[in-house]
């Protein structure tokens, strides 16, 4: 906002003018919205209706999905938003009730959910509950019995009660339950295939498939000795007999596998675990406390490359905001000289890089830095070969530049801003009392500047410190140090070596990515706190 | 300051309205799956580029079986992770498309459901059943195999090669400075260099009886390091066969541009070089020994989740219905990749660029789908790419070696 507009609005209160000036129409435009026009309240009805409208649809489908707690949610931010909106006095409410909505959704649901998982082991191998956990070891022990035929059945149904209707190889119709084993019975066949039987209701394949639950649980012990196994059908016309290798025991939470009699125990590390610590996954999540902080500060691994990562994330940060900084204040300068022709045009071309993706950015001036086949090195330097990338300290280099080509045009635009807001009557009287033009920037402009600009430049310390885009995109970290324990490279700032750490191979750690991610916010937070009481210094020279 | 309160009234209106509206959706989308999947109907992740090749199987199962089948396509890279992490929360698919190597990382997560192949396990090629079964347990149908082999520019060089060497030779007597071109990259490619490998005897991992055995790590034997020296003395400092400068672009540009007579790729290349009007032959992997060059095979199929209410139909979907000759044919139509059910093979071989791909596969080996091969690849193309470059092949072998067995055995 800038100060003209302030100007604007103060009311006039000279009150003599004959004839209504334009700056007293529109104040009485204001008031006139303030107490309500018939325009405003129709549409402030509709809106409303309409945000009442979505809200009652969500609750609908919120409660018949019997999601109670979101549906209390919306229902509450509902009827939050009618009174706030209908009531005449809760003026600040009506302002920020939006962007609060937002900032819950977008921001603190986020930092709070990364805040839980940082407490639990989610990852590889501890995805989901423990029931989840237990009925799919369960079903990935089943095994075949060797060599043992398919067997047609139909899925017939008694008193609610279900059964397998079977047909053996000798063409023998047999049926059982989950508690009655096989035994022969006369039925019905169709083309060979034992299809009903009398007291049963042959089950159509729709309500096969309504009833999916109980027949993916339905085991038909073939015989009264248990270990022949059972017969289950995976698609409800053809069983296979299976034995199962693992044996759950509820009460006691222990996982046994019967082939090599090992007892697995749930020792409440979220996995059942052997005696000599072998674990059976998958496991499930649990909240393991402090233990991924403690992890993620004492991994032996990281000691070596994290000194040099955290050293080289500072110089990143640093260099990328004043290179950045520096360059497009200068631009900013220049372009803002009257003398200078065209400036509209320059000033756009200015901003383009601004306008691309970064992704798009990175990937594409990783191709122009390819070594043997870059445009760079084929065009620019004719057919040199610069390793830009493959070397430790040119790939840093490389880094830095494509970052100022891509940070430039923002400081460049709030350089302009800036600059454009620092009255011309100073640097006039600067003039007359005989400075030279680099005493006037240095000594006058330069501090205002800083004034507005120095909340943006921790602002831009704290999104470089964090930059992953531009390292993933460009390099990935490398050149890899081929010393390292861990795949990290000499480009890795913080954030790419901590996603290298927890997301390596097929392992996705999760717990461990949130806990780190915490811990660079915390570093973060700290750096801008100090930074921001550092500026104060500065605002007093206003 | 001056506020024009009634559009910011409006603006305030709408935001909410969009917020509240965003929220309906998010819960409402996820909801409508259950709800209609309790009706009867198998929710598909299909790989964006092969919803239409399904599309007319899924709706003949419709109209035959009564259930409702719903291809979401979605890009491939992100079906796997979100495969994980939406199975356990109830809203994931019944059934995901992907490829074999998922296995280990799926099985572990305890998101994917046993599938019984029942008799017809025997009318799938070998290597598909292989690649389809983890720790003893079958978990996908198989409907495609896919493997690397050699594209040979026909018009430059006609015949194919016997050996490395030969093809070397072949190329250069065509007039060609670096007529064979791999994708490499700044950190290797050991995918696309593992057919060389093979041919010295050294394969990642030995075998037992439940497939590969990830405590029998075979990469460090006698056979690696020679292939080591080998792969060194192609490098930048000998032949320079093999740059790491090489991207998947560039060899493909060397290719289409005919300054490059072969090109190790796999079948997804094929359409391109055609189009680019390049005669295209496909050879085995000229071995730089005696021994057969055996690339990696990726074998794609379809996963059941564990936590589908409809496993009965998504079972009888994919053994009775994805399994079938007309369905793999479709498929293959579309993604021009050697289906896995043998008769279908068979009928598609009749393309002789199919035929081609089908040799070398018969030569292919699956890719370890066990949890320990993520260790082997981090470390894996880094210290090939070091070969290639110059570095001590011997010793940077032994360190890769020795990195393995301590990331497999943290």
């Amino acid at each position: 906002m800038t100060t003209t507009v302030d100007e604007e609005v103060t009311p006039d209160t000279s009150g003599t003018a004959p004839k209504p000036t334009k700056r007293q129409r529109q104040a009485a435009g204001i008031a006139d919205a303030a107490s309500g026009g018939i325009m405003v309240l129709l549409v402030k009805l509709l809106a409303l209706g309409i945000v009442d409208a979505i809200a009652l649809f969500a609750l609908f489908i919120l409660v018949t999905a019997d999601q109670w707690l979101i549906a209390a949610i919306v229902a509450v931010v509902a009827v939050a938003v009618n009174w706030i909106y209908f009531s005449r006095r809760k003026l600040p409410a009506k302002y920020l009730t939006p962007g609060i909505i937002f900032l819950v959704v977008f921001q603190v649901f986020t930092l709070v959910y990364t805040g839980y998982i940082a407490f639990t082991n989610y990852g590889t191998g501890h995805n989901g509950t423990k029931e989840q956990a237990v009925s799919s070891l369960m079903a990935s022990s089943l095994q075949r019995v060797e060599d043992s035929p398919t067997y047609p059945v139909t899925v017939v149904d008694q008193f609610g009660t279900l059964g397998l209707l079977v047909t053996d190889p000798d063409g023998d119709a047999l049926i059982g339950t989950n508690e009655q084993p096989l035994q022969q019975v006369d039925a019905e066949f169709d083309g060979g295939k034992a299809v009903a039987v009398d007291g049963w209701t042959t089950l159509q394949f729709g309500e096969v498939l309504a009833r999916t639950d109980e027949i993916t649980d339905l085991a038909v012990p073939v015989s009264d000795d248990p270990n022949e196994g059972a017969l289950r059908t995976p698609d409800g016309s053809s069983a296979y007999q299976y034995t199962s290798t693992v044996e759950y025991d509820e009460a006691a939470g222990t996982m046994t596998d019967v082939t090599t009699g090992t007892v697995y125990t749930d020792i409440g590390t979220g996995a059942f675990t052997s005696a000599d610590g072998e674990e059976l996954l998958p496991g499930w999540q649990i909240t393991v406390g402090f233990d991924n902080f403690v992890r993620a500060v004492t991994d032996a691994r990281l000691l070596q490359p994290l000194v040099y990562v955290t050293l080289w994330t500072f110089a990143f940060a640093l260099i990328s905001v004043g290179s950045t900084f520096f360059l497009g204040l200068f631009l900013a300068i220049v372009f803002n000289d009257m003398r200078m022709r065209g400036r509209k045009y320059y000033r756009v071309a200015m901003i383009l890089p601004y306008a691309i993706p970064s992704f798009l950015s990175a990937l594409i001036w990783a191709g122009m830095m390819n070594e043997s086949f870059g445009f760079i090195n084929q065009v620019i330097f004719g057919g040199a070969s610069i390793p830009w990338l493959t070397d430790p300290w040119m790939a840093k280099v490389s880094v830095l530049i494509v970052n100022l080509w891509l940070g430039f045009p923002y400081m460049f635009l709030v350089c302009m801003g800036a600059l454009q807001s620092i009255p011309d009557d100073i640097q006039e009287a600067a003039t007359v009392d005989g400075a030279k033009p680099w005493a006037i920037f240095r000594l006058i402009k330069l501090p205002l500047l800083l004034v507005t600009v120095a909340p943006l430049l921790i602002a831009s310390f704290a999104f470089n410190f964090n930059n992953f885009n531009v390292i993933y995109m460009l390099t990935d970290g490398g050149p890899r140090d081929a010393n390292a324990p861990i795949p990290v490279g000499f480009t890795d700032i913080l954030i790419t070596m901590v996603y290298k750490v927890a997301f390596t191979g097929q392992t996705r750690d999760y717990g461990l990515a949130s806990a780190y991610s915490i811990i660079i916010f915390i570093v973060i937070a700290v750096i801008s706190i100090i930074a921001f009481r550092r500026t104060k210094t500065l605002e007093e020279l206003n | 300051m001056r506020v024009n309160k009634k559009s910011l009234l409006a603006v305030g209106a709408a935001a909410v309205v969009a917020t509240l509206g965003l929220a309906g959706c998010s819960t409402g989308s996820g909801d409508n799956n259950q709800a209609e999947a309790a009706g009867g109907t198998l929710t598909v992740w299909v790989d964006a580029e092969r919803v239409d090749a399904l599309q007319a199987a899924a709706d003949a199962y419709s109209e035959e079986k009564g259930v409702e089948v719903e291809l979401v396509g979605k890009d491939n890279a992100d079906i796997k992770d979100d495969f994980i992490q939406q199975v356990p929360t109830g809203k994931g698919p019944d059934i995901t498309m992907g490829a074999h190597d998922w296995l280990g990382e799926l099985s572990t997560n305890g998101v994917v459901a046993p599938i019984e192949l029942g008799d017809s396990a025997a009318d799938y090629l070998p290597v598909a059943i292989d690649a389809s079964t983890y720790e003893g347990t079958t978990y996908m149908l198989p409907y495609a195999v896919e493997n690397i082999a050699v594209l040979r520019n026909a018009d430059l060089v006609p015949e194919a090669a016997t050996s490395f060497d030969d093809m070397i030779a072949k190329g250069k007597a065509a007039g060609l400075d670096h007529p064979f071109v791999v994708e490499q990259g700044a950190e290797g490619n050991p995918y696309h260099l593992y057919p060389f490998q093979t041919a010295f005897g050294a394969p990642v991992f030995g075998t037992n009886d439940e497939g590969y055995d990830p405590t029998d790590l075979q990469l460090g034997n006698a056979g690696g390091e020679e292939f080591a020296t080998w792969l060194g003395a192609q490098g930048k400092n000998g032949t320079g066969n093999f740059n790491t400068d090489i991207d998947g672009d560039i060899a493909k540009q060397a290719f289409l541009d005919g300054t490059a007579a072969f090109w190790l790729t796999g079948p997804w290349n094929v359409g391109a070089a055609i189009d680019g009007g390049v005669n295209v032959a496909i050879d085995t992997v000229p071995s730089p020994t005696g021994e057969a060059a055996s690339p990696f095979a990726g074998v794609k199929g379809f996963f059941v989740s564990s936590e589908s209410a409809n496993k009965v139909a998504a079972n009888d979907f994919l053994v009775n219905y994805i399994g079938t000759e007309d369905v793999q044919l479709e498929l293959f139509e579309a993604g021009n990749i050697l289906p896995a059910l043998s008769a279908a093979a068979e009928t598609a071989s009749s393309d002789p660029i199919i035929e081609g791909f089908a040799a070398v596969g018969a030569e292919a080996v699956p890719m370890p789908a066990i949890p320990a091969m993520g260790s082997v690849w981090q470390y894996w193309g880094i210290a090939e790419a070091g070969v290639i470059n110059g570095a001590d092949p011997v010793a940077t072998w032994q360190k890769l070696t020795s990195d393995v067995q301590a990331a497999i055995s943290k």
